[in-house]
């Protein structure tokens, strides 16, 4: 059953479709890709009623703003903004109705920098190697929206009817990143590692999806000798060759021949979606307490 | 790597790649605990979202790998017009004829070794050591898609237009990636690959070529 389109009005600043990701085909060399904040992502597909695994529209900074030709439900969750109806204030984070032909608007941010936008029935452009994420390393899924697109939703469907208590923590202040050393620490001196640890960063403005950037010092290599291209993960923090250590984000290349000091736990990578240029950022270096390897 | 990755260090390419194939293999016979993606490197492979890393890291050493993998991975040949825009460097870096290199790199087996850059980019080996190439100083932002390319003792192709360092050496038309196919990619780990010498359509040759070797200067 058809279940009507939905109309860019507005595409703001970079607005992309995503899911959980494209898994499966990184050794073929294609990016995980999929939602950067994911408990975000996860939380508007529920509010609307949709599975974890639906499509949101994930905004950077200006928001976004869309109309549909049908009734559906929708929810704007991530970084907080002021979200209107046709004009009228409506709630952030909970589920709301938009009348066929209204247009939903999602402003810009007041703290974080990625809002998701789920729709009631999702977005069901035609996936690419099973996910419909945009991933924009390599180019596969759909364009970023433009204004004037249309795309195709789903059928309607009931909203949930649990209630989700969303507690909003304010802005960041600070962006705290634990980082499990290696594979590689040891290609960096131990000053390096002590610098990692102590010194401040922070965020860079040329960060996206690919990466978080970061200011600051520059980590000293031990080892000069050039890398054997490895795989690469996100979270990985890879450190190229002007010392500016990269924290590796979903759209990330599968390999590199940069070497990984440390890995960044998923579970706190989701922190970095929100990071905005300028955010101070920290590094917690442990090290892992498994037996050595073969 | 991480709280739910794994890299196995290995001491050679060869290593690497029966590591790579022994992994493909428990998986699909469903004998190792399940992995989300393996990721082979050129001394590594990487297991990237295994449910359960603990027990996989103390199973791995009690494996029996055998050596290098025997050469039965399925055969691919690729025609290539070799009018790429950095052939005569390639033949002033080998210190042989630019039919030499043609003949040299033709005339080798190639294997993928490991994929990565690009959905569908693969890193053959094969040349011997002697033909090793540096990487251009100044990436091109614009290498065709089909350019058969050499980096170290690698040959690549590129699937689509991109930026890229690599030394340009010739064309193809073969489509690299495609995602009407099943797997998209055409060289996936273990292919073997012969390169088949071309002519150069008429009138068409190393023009489009010399014009990105132009837009690297600009």
């Amino acid at each position: 059953m058809s279940g009507g389109k939905l109309e860019v009005v507005r595409a703001g600043a970079l607005t992309t479709l995503q899911d959980l990701g494209r898994y499966g085909h990184a050794g073929l060399g294609v990016p995980r890709s999929g939602a950067l904040d994911q408990p975000a992502h996860r939380l508007a597909n529920r509010l609307v009623g949709n599975p974890a695994d639906a499509a949101t529209l994930e905004t950077t900074l200006t928001g976004v703003a869309v109309r549909a030709s049908q009734a559906v439900t929708v929810a704007v969750t991530g970084a907080p903004a002021p979200v209107r109806v046709d004009g009228r204030p409506v709630a952030w984070a909970a589920a709301v109705h938009l009348p066929a032909g209204a247009v939903l608007d999602v402003g810009l941010t007041t703290g974080g920098l990625r809002s998701y936008v789920a729709i009631g029935g999702g977005i069901t452009v035609a996936p690419v190697l099973g996910s419909r994420s945009t991933d924009l390393l390599s180019g596969l899924g759909p364009a970023p929206l433009a204004d004037g697109d249309a795309l195709p939703l789903g059928a309607r469907i009931a909203p949930s009817r649990h209630a989700d208590t969303v507690v909003w923590q304010g802005p960041q202040r600070e962006l705290v990143l634990p980082v499990l050393l290696g594979p590689r620490d040891d290609w960096f001196t131990g000053a390096a590692v002590r610098t990692l640890a102590a010194a401040r960063f922070s965020v860079s403005p040329a960060s996206n999806r690919i990466a978080l950037r970061t200011e600051g010092p520059a980590l000293e290599r031990a080892v000069h000798g050039e890398l054997a291209s490895e795989g690469m993960v996100p979270g990985a923090v890879q450190v190229p060759p002007d010392g500016k250590p990269v924290l590796f984000l979903a759209d990330c290349p599968t390999t590199g021949g940069y070497p990984v000091i440390g890995v960044v736990p998923e579970s706190r990578l989701f922190a970095a979606a929100q990071a905005v240029p300028g955010l101070p950022v920290r590094f917690v270096p442990t090290r892992r307490r498994r037996r050595p390897a073969e | 790597m991480g709280e739910d990755s794994l890299l196995l260090d290995l001491d050679s390419p060869a290593e690497a790649q029966a590591w790579h194939a022994e992994l493909l293999r428990r998986r699909g016979a469903g004998t190792v605990t399940p992995i989300r993606d393996i990721v082979p490197g050129e001394k590594t492979v990487l297991l990237y979202g295994v449910s359960d890393v603990d027990s996989i890291h103390r199973e791995l050493p009690r494996w029996s790998v055998s050596g290098p993998t025997a050469d039965d991975g399925p055969l691919v040949e690729i025609p290539v017009r070799y009018d790429g825009a950095d052939l005569g460097a390639v033949a002033g870096l080998w210190g042989v004829s630019e039919e030499e290199v043609v003949r040299v790199h033709s005339g080798a087996e190639h294997r993928v070794a490991f994929c990565g850059f690009a959905p569908g980019f693969a890193y053959l080996t094969g040349l011997p050591g002697a033909y090793q190439v540096p990487r251009l100083a100044v990436p091109r932002t614009s290498v065709p898609a089909g350019s058969v390319a050499l980096a170290g003792t690698y040959t690549g192709i590129y699937p689509r237009v991109s930026p890229g360092g690599w030394q340009l050496i010739g064309r193809t038309d073969v489509p690299l990636w495609d995602l009407e196919r099943e797997p998209a990619a055409l060289l996936t780990p273990g292919t073997r690959v012969r390169f088949v010498p071309q002519e150069p359509a008429p009138g068409e040759a190393p023009v489009s070529v010399r014009s990105t070797s132009a837009e690297r200067r600009a």
